[in-house]
């Protein structure tokens, strides 16, 4: 079909991935983490509180298929694990009660505040979750624990759906869309921060006013991260501060925004994305502990 | 004496002429990523309607979310004004206009001399628009026209969870998919969209008689959806019902 030949411009990386410098047969518990996103899926596995594993895919139709298909994908990253070598297993996200073979579900508001807390350390104070289909921005303690927090779920403007849609407009392969945003001149004045169909429609008059395509993303994104800008700072962002979920791979936002801000994130090498789903397999270990 | 109204809105341009109070011509163009093309074609046409040149206008007035992007009127005003003015003009009964146009939603109370008492604007979101139907019509591949048609053909009380345009598209697909029959989709998102447009309407208090305007609200759809959102049992529409604004302009230029 015409449809599935196009190029999808808006698709990201889908990977799957094991710390080989684990061997978990030698762990005493080990639990799963499934965070099953409007957008994304991710799936974590942790060897008595350590990460060992994960996988990171596109969300289906399906929402329970796309659990199964994200937790087999990371098991096959193991050196030989099967599914009931896990012990406990915690689904989040959207999708959360969905995930066939969890043993509780729990909110990613709680997921993703405990999550970034393992990734960043204790002092994070302010987690905000740029997901798929919505916006999170949490306050937290030195435990992870969740203080405040706010959420949109309601628009796609500040979500990464929108940026999707942009991306695909722009023909833009979207992991080039943050350095690209940055290869202009000068900074163009922000479309629409409201509506992603009003910035849509209004990027075409501006490309055939002779705007390039990277003054267009520069435009999209500004406009994009004072949007994000309005809407968290109702919580009080305070340091340390930290992005998580797919636009936090986007130097276009988070550098901007960052700029409105007035302060950096933290930075780290584990995949932005899993955040909900390590928090869901550290309250894995904790509810596990406490049946035996 | 001969004036002219104009509306330039964020998808097409309208303008109306007035001889001695009387309507002489219309014109319509599609603005398309640029107003000025539409403008000179919807001038054109009107010019052509009522056989007379530019230079026999002694005023013109004009209005609309684009105004900024053409040249040569005389006044402008807004957009909530020209819409009281027309319809005080059309039917000194109406107290409440909504205003249903491409980019914007708009909810008047006129009062009894045709002055604007209150209104209520949507124009940052797409909801409560036309452009949430244009968009959701092309993820389903069905004209605009078509769109309302279809809608009316059923009676499926279906939700569309999404308020978002771009949400709404993916719950819209995902119905297509599950082969959910074409009409009951239709009349869905018509319901969202006047879900969006009562609750912004209820904000200055709906008094009969209410009159709907706009270029969307030409759809068929959207009016039964708009009407049943409100409970309202009697509704009046305007001939030439995308005119509305550029009329109130060209009474204005007439004063």
């Amino acid at each position: 079909m015409a449809e599935e030949e196009k190029k999808e411009f808006w698709r990201w990386t889908e990977t799957n991935w094991a710390n080989k410098d684990i061997d978990w047969r030698k762990g005493k518990t080990i639990t799963g983490g499934v965070d099953v996103g409007s957008v994304s899926s991710q799936a974590v596995i942790m060897v008595d509180g350590q990460l060992y594993a994960s996988a990171n895919t596109r969300t289906g139709y399906n929402s329970p298929q796309s659990a199964v298909n994200v937790m087999n994908w990371a098991l096959e990253a193991t050196d030989g694990m099967k599914l009931e070598d896990i012990k406990f297993t915690v689904g989040t996200g959207y999708g959360r009660v969905k995930v066939p073979f969890s043993n509780k579900a729990i909110t990613e508001i709680a997921c993703h505040a405990r999550g970034a807390n393992y990734m960043y350390g204790p002092s994070v104070r302010t987690v905000m979750d740029m997901g798929g289909q919505d916006l999170k921005a949490i306050r937290t303690d030195d435990k992870g624990k969740v203080l405040n927090f706010l959420m949109n779920e309601k628009c796609a403007a500040g979500t990464g759906r929108g940026m999707e849609v942009i991306a695909d407009l722009l023909q833009v392969p979207i992991v080039e869309v943050g350095e690209r945003s940055f290869d202009v001149d000068k900074e163009p004045p922000p479309v629409s921060t409201t509506c992603v169909l009003f910035a849509k429609a209004e990027m075409l008059g501006l490309l055939k006013k002779g705007y390039s395509v990277n003054q267009a993303l520069a435009a999209y994104c500004s406009a994009m991260s004072y949007r994000v800008f309005t809407m968290i700072r109702e919580v009080d962002v305070v340091e340390d501060f930290v992005i998580t979920g797919g636009i936090a791979k986007n130097r276009g936002i988070v550098e901007r925004l960052e700029g409105h801000l007035g302060l950096k994130s933290l930075k780290t090498e584990v995949d932005y994305q899993l955040a909900g789903a390590i928090g869901a397999a550290l309250f894995g270990r904790v509810l596990y502990e406490k049946q035996k | 004496m001969i004036t002219a109204g104009a509306d330039v809105g964020s998808k097409t341009v309208k303008v109306v002429i007035l001889k001695d109070g009387k309507i002489a011509g219309k014109g319509i163009a599609i603005a398309g990523l640029e107003a000025e093309g539409a403008w000179e074609n919807a001038w054109a046409d009107a010019l052509k309607e009522a056989g007379i040149s530019r230079n026999d206008i002694n005023k013109t007035v004009a209005t609309g979310a684009r105004l900024k992007e053409v040249k040569g009127f005389d006044e402008e005003m807004s957009m909530v004004t020209a819409d009281a003015m027309a319809m005080h003009k059309l039917n000194p009964e109406i107290k409440t206009v909504l205003d249903v146009g491409a980019e914007e939603g708009r909810a008047i109370k006129v009062d009894k001399d045709g002055k604007v008492s209150d209104f209520a604007v949507n124009e940052k979101c797409a909801a409560g628009a036309g452009a949430f139907m244009e968009a959701m019509s092309r993820a389903m591949q069905v004209s605009i026209e078509q769109f309302g048609e279809e809608a009316l053909k059923s009676t499926a009380n279906l939700p569309i969870n999404a308020q978002c345009a771009v949400f709404a598209e993916s719950e819209v697909v995902s119905l297509v998919h599950e082969e959910t029959p074409r009409p009951d989709i239709c009349k869905a998102v018509c319901d969202g969209v006047s879900d969006r447009l009562a609750s912004m309407a209820r904000r200055v208090v709906v008094e009969p008689k209410v009159a709907f305007v706009g270029g969307a609200a030409k759809g068929m759809g959207l009016r039964r959806s708009l009407k049943e959102a409100l409970e309202l049992t009697e509704v009046y529409f305007p001939d030439d019902i995308e005119f509305v604004a550029a009329y109130g302009c060209a009474l204005k230029a007439a004063e």
